[in-house]
């Protein structure tokens, strides 16, 4: 039986254990970071870029573009939309059920978060502009380059 | 002229700041001794004036003067006064001047009251809080002045975001600013102590109260947030891991780390330096969540208007004020000596243990949330979500639970896990582990389609709910320390809320429909029906209201009436739910819009024992509240002995 003060580590040697330890803990946090971010981390799609290389289906993306004119339906459960996203260059087909926010309208700019199945974008949540002061930041710079350009286009 | 006079204070107190600096700066060499006496009484006239100042700001939105452009973009003159006084730091040169009062009220009280530190140490810390409030006062003051009057004053004012005028508001921002802001005490004594290399109990004794409070009113803050958030935005969550909501969760998670370790440094003499970095990691925490709301780099619910001068400002601030601290911390830790040793089985190791399991989870939220700023910078847009804070968070804090259940009742320095006494000891933890197996063996039965991360909080949270009742067992309860009182309830308060989170992603029955009149529909086991609407008016906003009746189980129908309100000023709505809360959970409502064939969208959530999050999260700053208590009373009945001593030898003439 070993009395406790031999079991001890050194002064010296206990402080190198415990910095050890913490960079241990850290590097892992950052590695199981890097590796669950390039798994987990939802991208950002408009959709020409969903025409182009389209996202595995499933996997949990953002959609980004303008609502086109006159595609906007209810289905006849009350609270099941569909619409069409544009960036004036593709279009993609987006299904979601919820209430949606309240500056979203036809010809407005949306971010829908959800997944492709399909050829369908499966919105699980709709970012309309809130008001002037809060807007998608991938939404803003829409807005500024494309906006008019698109509702041109989709009118 | 209130605004004048305001700007007057500011520009005193600022001026006062760099006097605090430089006189505590020059008071720590031989010769400037003199000056020392000078720290205190500085310190605590900086702290009056800009109280004047932070009161001249409300004075002006009380009564709504039109020719300052803050109040002209953030008030109207028909919002209710409560939300003219809290509409005064819902912009954000409000905030700022907020946050600098706090900072220079919290130095004064300092200042005022703290007699156990040595005066240098506290010397060398007033003098660090004067140069952290300089950069903000030089912020608010050149960057973002709330007084600036307007050329031609205007007729109304803007109005306040309708999502904000909510009571929320007035207690929610404060509360985590005094938390926020109290961390930068445990900073500027951190920086004292390495100036004057002094390290020790003693510092961990005053340091630990300040660290407690700041820590009690953050988890306050957070769990107020939290529930704001919950019935204001009709999401039907509690946490979305918004960079805001990181931004208060990381200087938390470092705060408790740090007060834990400076527990072990007042009781045991161990982890110096460690504790010292905490100190400097958790307020700098604060700052970078401060910089990343104020900046507008990342987009947030939570976010003003978006400058990017302000954001260029805090940047520099947040170099100097951290990279500073890092450095001085880097010179001088090789100068701090070891602590007292310990062994691996130990109450210390499990503190230690926990404590790094707790840096984890930050390194996982602080990435998290500045991925997307790093992908950014290469034209690529992400988003990060609760897919991956969840299980990357989960992996720390599972191991973590397991340790806190453990560790309280570990001996200091050194302990045993075998022999005829540690069994004694350790039995109740055994039967803990088996009703956490228990538990998730039932659910894992009974319940199919849970995930794993629901699943492991439900089966945890029972066993780590009795483990940490455990540190009572065996003590009369009547002079069972408050402290320990303070322990028991803030980790039942842990367990509890982690119970109610689980509960509530495992079992949420959500029912989305669109209905008329008299139209009745089964939301898990509630039965709801749309009985009719009504339009409503408000001070300051007229609503929809729909009358909706529901029933648990056949039982007695209640009334639940939820609204979509409309407000003019500024132009904008808001969906106000309804809730029924039952000890076994709550009942939202959720009105949305009318469709075209005249039905009414509604959304229903049936989410049993979500309400615990909140419980839990209020017993957890309970907890805080008990130990704190327990401390300053006994630091009072010391002084009070002091002085009964002192009175004794007065009169026997010695």
């Amino acid at each position: 039986m070993t009395t406790p003060s031999t079991t001890l580590l050194k002064p010296k040697h206990q402080r190198l254990v415990l910095v050890l330890f913490a960079l241990a803990a850290l590097i892992g946090a950052g590695l199981l970071a890097a590796f669950a971010l390039s798994r987990q981390a939802s991208y950002f799609y408009i959709p020409s870029d969903i025409a182009a290389h389209p996202p595995e289906p499933g996997r949990a993306v953002r959609l980004g573009g303008m609502v086109q004119k006159g595609t906007l339906k209810t289905m006849p459960d009350g609270v099941t939309i569909h619409f069409i996203v544009t960036d004036g260059k593709a279009r993609v087909p987006v299904r979601f059920s919820g209430i949606t926010p309240d500056l979203f309208v036809e010809g407005s700019g949306v971010v829908a978060e959800g997944r492709m199945e399909g050829g369908t974008f499966v919105a699980d949540n709709l970012l309309a502009k809130h008001d002037e002061k809060y807007v998608p930041r991938e939404m803003k710079n829409m807005t500024e380059s494309d906006a008019k350009q698109v509702v041109a286009q989709t009118q | 002229m209130i605004a004048e006079v305001g700007l007057a204070l500011l520009w005193l107190a600022a001026a006062l700041a760099a006097l605090q600096l430089v006189v505590g700066a020059l008071a720590l060499r031989p010769e400037g001794r003199a000056l020392a006496g000078l720290v205190r009484p500085v310190a605590v006239m900086q702290g009056l004036l800009v109280m004047g100042a932070f009161a001249a700001l409300v004075m002006l939105f009380v009564t709504t003067d039109l020719s300052v452009k803050l109040v002209v973009d953030n008030s109207h003159s028909a919002k209710p006064l409560i939300f003219k006084i809290a509409g005064t730091w819902g912009n954000h040169e409000g905030s700022m001047l907020l946050w600098v009062t706090i900072m220079a009220v919290a130095g004064a009280f300092v200042a005022l009251i703290e007699r156990r530190l040595d005066e240098a140490t506290l010397t060398a810390t007033l003098a660090g809080q004067a140069f952290i409030s300089l950069g903000f006062y030089v912020f608010l003051l050149i960057a973002s002045n709330p007084f600036a009057r307007l050329a031609q004053p205007a007729d109304e004012g803007q109005g306040l975001n309708p999502l904000l005028q909510d009571i929320g508001l007035a207690f929610h921002p404060p509360t985590l600013y005094v938390g926020y802001v109290g961390l930068s005490i445990a900073f500027s004594f951190a920086i004292g102590a390495l100036v004057t290399r002094n390290v020790g109990p003693a510092f961990a004794r005053a340091m630990r109260p300040w660290v407690l409070g700041a820590w009690i009113f953050l988890t306050l803050g957070i769990t107020a947030g939290s529930y704001w958030a919950y019935y204001t935005l009709g999401w039907g969550g509690w946490w979305f891991w918004d960079p805001v909501e990181n931004a208060s969760l990381m200087p938390w998670l470092a705060a408790t780390a740090l007060l834990h370790s400076v527990s072990v440094l007042q009781s045991r003499d161990a982890l110096r330096a460690w504790t010292v970095m905490l100190g400097v990691v958790a307020f700098s925490m604060s700052m970078v969540g401060t910089f990343l709301v104020r900046s507008g780099i990342l987009t947030s619910v939570h976010a003003f208007a978006v400058d990017p001068q302000r954001g260029a400002f805090i940047l520099a601030l947040l170099a100097i004020d951290i990279g500073g601290a890092l450095a001085l911390f880097t010179l001088r830790a090789g100068t701090v000596t070891e602590g007292k040793r310990f062994g691996l089985v130990s109450r210390e190791a499990a503190l230690v243990f926990n404590n790094v399991m707790l840096s984890g989870i930050l390194g996982i939220v602080l990435i998290g949330t500045l991925y997307p700023l790093l992908t950014e910078a290469y034209g690529v847009k992400v988003s990060v979500g609760a897919p991956y804070f969840n299980p990357a968070a989960g992996m720390f804090a599972f191991p973590m639970f397991v340790v806190m259940a453990v560790g309280p009742l570990l001996r200091w320095r050194q302990d045993r896990l075998s022999g005829a006494r540690s069994g004694r000891r350790l039995w109740p933890l055994a039967v803990c582990l088996a009703l956490v197996l228990a538990v998730l063996v039932g659910v894992e039965l009974t319940a199919h389609g849970i995930a794993l991360l629901p699943a492991l909080g439900l089966s945890v949270a029972p066993g780590l709910l009795l483990a940490s009742l455990l540190p009572l067992r065996g003590r009369n309860l009547r002079r069972t320390p408050l402290p320990v009182w303070g322990m028991v309830v803030a980790h039942a308060g842990i367990a509890v809320a982690l119970f109610g989170m689980a509960s509530e992603s495992a079992f949420s029955v959500e029912r989305l429909a669109a209905l008329s009149i008299g139209e009745a529909r089964e939301v898990g086991p509630w039965r709801v029906s749309l009985d009719g609407m009504m339009p409503v008016a408000g001070p300051n906003w007229t609503a929809l209201e729909a009358n909706v009746t529901t029933r648990y189980a056949g039982g007695t129908p209640v009334q639940l009436h939820p609204r979509a309100e409309t407000f003019t000023n500024p132009p904008g709505t808001r969906n106000e739910s309804a809730l029924e809360t039952r000890w076994n959970g709550q009942l939202y409502v959720v009105l949305g819009e009318q469709a075209e064939d005249g039905r009414w969208q509604m959304r229903f959530w049936w989410k049993p024992f979500v309400p615990l999050i909140w419980l839990g999260g209020a017993l957890v700053g309970l907890g805080g509240a008990l130990a704190l208590l327990g401390r300053v009373m006994s630091d009072i009945r010391r002084l009070v002995a002091k002085d009964k001593i002192a009175w004794r030898r007065m009169r026997q003439g010695r």
